[in-house]
């Protein structure tokens, strides 16, 4: 019932893991590390098994895209409810082929929210018990939260370009003023008069001048 | 007899019959747009799976387009029933990152408005699930209490829903001169409603043999599937993340966790984490939440309620922080990462509602269409803040 650090447990891990454990990096607020894809499961399974550690609640999984290096990061946030503790960790993989393990089989909550990642990164999740797409429509193109993503132009013949209502107003306003200048005739004094009429969102002129 | 013996003998032969039916979206007690496709033979069901994303607006796409305070309006829109926590959420998370300590008074100013809203979300919660069970009643006068707070809420802030009133440093305004008195009028007015509400709904004879060990959740099966807030206190765990993790000015306050003890009482059938746990705690909650508000006026500090250092163009170094807090519908976490511009790189904002919708599947099975209502209601989901 003692809670570690996040020192304490990275030691445990690289310790039992050796490489497959990266350094701990100091990153300025949260720190982490990353796992190897390849035995993610199996560090995951230690995670929650040891006793010391009891890593029982997927807190959170996610993750975020790098496409300059061509990588995307599941991220991981695991708490212990009887330690209370908690320790952050993130898997590397390929942009490309973008496929790791699932940890639907240790924690039930990892089924949903592999599930997100999925829909919205297209990573693919090995062992997952039904990865459909669950925030986006099922024919939806590509994976929205990745960063080179664009959106097609539309979903079902529903266009999702719109006109910038200023472009309308501006354009309906410049089909006033020209009606307006071919309504009056073209004496001097007159059409100098004439813009002031309508220039409604001018200042109001000052007295005096 | 058991359900499914009883079918057999009622339809012999054509029972066993898979009948596949839509619940929803445009379902009065499915809380919002969801669509639930439930699997039945007869009244019981085989199981019903949801179908969410009807209210998908992009929001964490959108954290990565705005700018940092750009983002807070955006925040309210993640769960709109509570929508101070998801501001005091993203608030912390960008002050985490940025490495600001914000003045007392806001904190307090954020306590205090925090903890108005969780009750204002409970009576929500609480009402439409009577509601959904059959008792019109007690909904309106849930509501006339909600309007109260609303009211005051709006007093503080300008806003009744959408209150974008946590700022990334603060709060937006301090509290108004002639706040507090109304404030703490209304809370000793409250205290007497809680006690009509106990006598109105939570302690009527049907009502409790209703939800009486019924969609019975174990604590393991709970965090398993990554419950959390009332529906994971209500399995019977005394967790809180105000007290395991404190934030804010929540150390300076003394108050309980209530959590699942079988409220409905074992001769009814009563067992830890059933539907009337996850009601009765949140009763409780709202009592213990009047009383964080009442020490957070006794306490209340002077000062700024604004940290006098907030840069105008927030640009945190890179990096990455998260930020938990205890929200109406359980631990919200806000996960920034910052690559040192204007705009996040990457925000992420895991809610209680979209991992709660994940165990339906799983415990619906086996129970009748009726109770799937019951199980929805207690579960307090809300589609904004599944689909975000």
């Amino acid at each position: 019932m003692s809670a570690l650090t996040f020192e304490q447990i990275h030691q445990r891990l690289a310790g039992k893991f050796g490489e497959a454990v990266g350094p701990l990096q100091p990153a300025k607020k949260d720190p982490f590390c990353t796992f190897a894809p390849a035995r993610l499961l199996e560090i995951c399974r230690f995670l929650k098994s040891e006793p010391d550690l009891a890593f029982d609640f997927l807190e959170d999984l996610t993750a975020t895209d790098h496409p300059k290096l061509n990588l995307i990061r599941v991220v991981y946030h695991f708490y212990s409810y009887p330690h209370r503790h908690m320790f952050i960790a993130k898997a590397e993989v390929n942009r490309q082929i973008s496929e790791i393990d699932s940890v639907e089989q240790l924690w039930k909550s990892a089924n949903w929210m592999e599930r997100e990642v999925y829909d919205l990164f297209g990573v693919r999740f090995k062992g997952h018990s039904d990865l459909r797409r669950i925030l986006m429509p099922d024919d939806w193109v590509g994976a929205p939260l990745r960063k080179d993503y664009s959106e097609a132009g539309g979903y079902r013949d529903i266009s999702n370009v719109r006109d910038n209502p200023l472009d309308l107003y501006l354009s309906m306003d410049r089909e006033l003023k020209a009606q307006q200048a071919a309504a009056q005739p073209a004496a001097g004094s007159q059409s100098a008069a004439a813009p002031e009429q309508h220039a409604a969102p001018n200042p109001p002129a000052k007295p005096g001048a | 007899m058991a359900l499914d013996q009883l079918v057999m003998t009622k339809f012999g032969e054509t029972a066993g019959e898979e009948m596949i039916l839509n619940m929803g979206p445009q379902h009065p007690s499915t809380h919002g747009v969801i669509n639930f496709v439930v699997h039945a033979d007869g009244e019981v069901m085989k199981k019903a799976v949801p179908q969410v994303g009807y209210l998908h607006r992009a929001i964490e796409k959108i954290g990565e387009i705005v700018t940092y305070p750009g983002f807070m309006p955006y925040t309210d829109r993640i769960d709109y029933l509570a929508a101070m926590f998801a501001n005091e959420g993203y608030a912390l998370a960008v002050e985490k990152l940025l490495g600001l300590t914000v003045p007392p008074r806001a904190q307090y100013l954020r306590a205090i408005s925090c903890e108005l809203n969780r009750i204002a979300s409970h009576l929500i919660s609480l009402g439409s699930m009577a509601m959904d069970i059959g008792a019109v009643t007690p909904f309106p006068y849930a509501l006339r209490e909600r309007e109260s707070i609303n009211d005051l809420l709006e007093a503080l802030c300008g806003a009744r829903l959408t209150y974008n009133f946590h700022r990334i440093g603060g709060v937006g305004f301090d509290m108004p001169d002639d706040w507090m008195p109304l404030c703490r009028k209304w809370l000793d007015h409250f205290d007497r409603i809680l006690d009509e509400w106990d006598r109105l709904i939570s302690f009527n004879e049907i009502f409790v043999e209703r939800l009486a060990g019924l969609a019975v959740i174990p604590l393991e099966m709970a965090i398993n599937y990554g419950l959390v807030g009332p529906n994971l206190r209500a399995s019977g765990i005394e967790f809180d993340l105000r007290k395991a993790h404190p934030y804010g000015a929540y150390p300076d306050f003394d108050f309980k966790i209530p959590f699942g003890k079988a409220y409905a009482g074992a001769y009814r059938g009563g067992v830890v984490g059933d539907c009337f746990d996850r009601f009765y705690v949140r009763v409780l909650e709202c009592r213990e939440s009047v009383s964080i508000v009442r020490q957070a006026l006794d306490k209340f500090p002077p000062g700024e309620f604004m940290a006098p250092k907030v840069p105008r163009k927030i640009k945190p170094e890179a990096g990455e922080a998260q930020s938990r807090i205890e929200a109406a519908r359980g631990e919200m976490a806000y996960y920034v990462v910052s690559d040192g511009g204007e705009r996040a790189y990457r925000v992420r904002a895991r809610t209680g509602s979209f991992l709660a919708m994940g165990i339906i599947e799983e415990l619906s099975k086996g129970l009748m269409i009726a109770d799937l209502v019951a199980l929805i209601a207690s579960l307090d989901v809300v589609a904004p803040e599944i689909d975000r």
